[in-house]
């Protein structure tokens, strides 16, 4: 049964697009962010609204290809024609925006998204480790500082900071936890619901309000199961959804493996569960620990990036998995080259089935894709 | 007590009737439009052929990508798992299945006991399948099945176009070239077995091999793959009914 709380959840998505038009007429300035690599507390301490932008449907892809290759990733495509047609609120409302050097494509693509609107671009060093690697990644947390204190004006204290680090850690703390429902066995909750509540709090324009949610819709779970309700039966397959990121309207492989039977259970991928790992720590120099929590990422635009494996493994161990789907969308060559990595470390390591399924937003190879995951099902 | 397995494909439709031991009855016909019309045609069909009633009929078990269309079948099933069950009910040594339809190619590995360890698909294109051969087989005024025939001796052309379009582009290019039909036939047969050895070499291949689905029925396609893999190729007038043998098997359990 679907816990009645979700409709408040869904209805977040109305509610959000009118706030930022709200909050952007009062006067408050708007950053729009992309990636799970923005550092939102930097935003939020310039007194700013943070908000992820529009980049997850199909629709404006088209408008996007009369400037981008066709052969191009859908995300990167969909950002792009959401930003030139104008259709995304988010984006219409940003005052600014925060881009970062991940993959080729995003960053070749945001060289032309820069000419629509203001947009700074935080340079990714090319690997995590090592320590000049954060000592450059530290630096740019401060150039993203300096810019925004001079574009808005106003100035980032070290107070501003820290209290700003203590409510996103409250915001990715309560995720985490809503995230971790799933590891019961059967799962209290969908995976198509997870995916849906852990994507519409990048649009929460207020975060306090967003966190009281959340922590609503666990308590609400956590009355369903103590009554014995849950979403799945036992029986159904546990599946970890690794790979390219998803949201509401590039969720096809998400609703096949769930409309085929099978419990998506965890979310490893930097639109669930990859961000809320781990947490910034509050005892340290704000700007030194937001510059160690983000590089920590394991994405794989990062070279090595053995994180991913270790974190799969600890989420398949902690919630029971009975195989891993890895999606990957057509062009993202980082996930695509890397997806022969998993599968081997999964297959060997985990003993685990696996399976890549690489495709666009489009709903053309819909049948072909449930062929594939119903014999993967088949398989367990 | 009987089983039946029937597997709609893009361009056939199969069927078998299972009496715990063997196919007693084998039935095919086009899939034509309408796949649930087709099949309730072959399901009619395949029962007066083997003359028994519906009534010993313990489970139907459909597959194929017309499975979804059939309203009498008790329960359905992938084809790749009926072509892991199919394979291993024909020879319990096969551990790799080469299956090639009409727009889908596959590789599936199996284990001892006919399991699936592993599998693998061509992407949403309609390279290296039946239907390419059948769109090239077109344009060079030929039918699907005389590729093999003609092309048996002839130096192969080269034919590099990935994609269906692209490649009937290029097979006309080599025609307007003056290139013979003989070489452009086992040209077209080498492109469908290169495409498929980049597929079998991502999951491994394994001894015994067995090819199946309609474009198994290319006697020096499967020469040419079985050079290429270095192995042995398995192949049988059940070939094409692999699917269908999988699911009445399935279905008898």
């Amino acid at each position: 049964m679907r816990p009645a709380i979700m409709e408040e959840v869904e209805a977040l998505r109305g509610i959000n697009s009118v706030k930022i038009k709200e909050a952007s007429e009062a006067g408050k300035k708007v950053v729009g962010m992309y990636c799970v690599f923005s550092p939102q507390e930097i935003a939020l301490a310039a007194d700013a609204i943070t908000v992820t932008l529009c980049g997850t449907k199909q629709e404006p892809i088209e408008a996007a290809e009369k400037e981008l290759p066709r052969n191009l990733c859908p995300l990167i495509k969909s950002s792009y024609g959401f930003a030139v047609t104008d259709k995304c609120p988010y984006f219409h409302f940003s005052d600014v925006l925060l881009a970062e050097t991940t993959c080729d494509g995003k960053k070749k693509m945001y060289e032309l998204m820069g000419k629509i609107k203001p947009m700074h671009i935080m340079n990714l060093p090319q690997t995590s480790q090592g320590e000049e690697a954060l000592a450059f990644w530290k630096n740019e947390m401060i150039r993203f500082k300096n810019y925004l204190e001079e574009q808005f004006n106003v100035e980032i204290t070290d107070e501003k900071l820290s209290a700003a680090i203590k409510l996103m850690n409250r915001e990715r703390s309560a995720m985490k936890r809503l995230h971790q429902l799933n590891a019961h066995k059967p799962a209290p909750m969908t995976g198509m619901d997870m995916m849906l509540s852990q994507w519409l709090k990048g649009f929460n324009v207020d975060k306090e309000a967003g966190i009281e949610l959340i922590e609503r819709v666990i308590k609400e779970i956590e009355e369903q199961m103590a009554k014995g309700v849950y979403a799945f039966d036992e029986k159904a397959p546990r599946i970890l959804l690794t790979g390219c990121p998803i949201g509401s309207g590039s969720e096809k492989v998400l609703k096949i493996l769930e409309e085929s039977g099978a419990s998506v259970v965890a979310l490893e991928n930097c639109t669930g569960y990859k961000g809320l790992d781990v947490m910034v720590d509050d005892t340290v120099d704000p700007i030194t620990a937001l510059a160690e929590k983000y590089l920590s990422t394991p994405c794989s635009c990062m070279t090595p990036n053995n994180g991913r494996l270790d974190l799969i493994k600890r989420l398949a161990e902690e919630y029971q998995v009975d195989g891993v789907v890895d999606l990957t969308w057509q062009a993202c060559h980082t996930y695509n080259i890397e997806s022969f990595t998993v599968k081997n470390f999964v297959k060997e390591q985990l003993n685990l089935p696996f399976l890549q399924i690489e495709t666009d937003y489009s709903d053309s190879d819909a049948g072909q894709i449930k062929v594939r995951v119903e014999a993967f099902l088949e398989t367990m | 007590m009987y089983s039946i397995g029937i597997d709609v494909g893009s361009v056939a439709a199969k069927a078998v009737i299972f009496d715990g031991r063997n196919i007693i009855a084998k039935e095919i016909m086009p899939t034509g439009w309408s796949p649930k019309e087709s099949g309730i045609a072959l399901y009619e069909k395949l029962i007066e052929a083997a003359n028994i009633n519906k009534s010993d009929i313990g489970a139907i078990v459909g597959t194929g990508y017309g499975r979804i269309a059939l309203p009498f079948i008790d329960r359905k099933v992938t084809e790749i798992t009926c072509h892991g069950k199919g394979a291993h009910y024909l020879d319990a040594g096969v551990r790799t299945v080469i299956d090639i339809g009409g727009q889908d190619s596959k590789v599936i590995r199996l284990d001892a006991e006919g399991n699936i360890v592993d599998f693998l698909m061509n992407d949403k294109c309609a390279a290296g399948t039946g239907r390419f051969l059948q769109v090239m087989a077109h344009a060079l005024e030929l039918d699907v099945s005389q590729l093999s025939e003609i092309g048996r001796g002839a130096e192969p052309q080269n034919i590099n176009s990935m994609c269906t379009v692209f490649a009937e582009s290029e097979v006309i290019s080599l025609m307007a070239g003056g290139a013979s039909k003989e070489s452009i036939a086992a040209g077209l047969l080498q492109s469908v077995c290169k495409k498929t050895y980049s597929l079998v070499s991502k999951v491994g291949v394994e001894n015994k091999v067995f090819f199946s689905g309609g474009v198994s029925k290319n006697p020096l396609l499967k020469e040419y793959l079985s050079e290429k893999l270095g192995v042995e190729i398995l192949s049988s007038e059940f070939s094409q009914f692999l699917g269908a043998i999988g699911a009445a098997i399935i279905g008898y359990k």
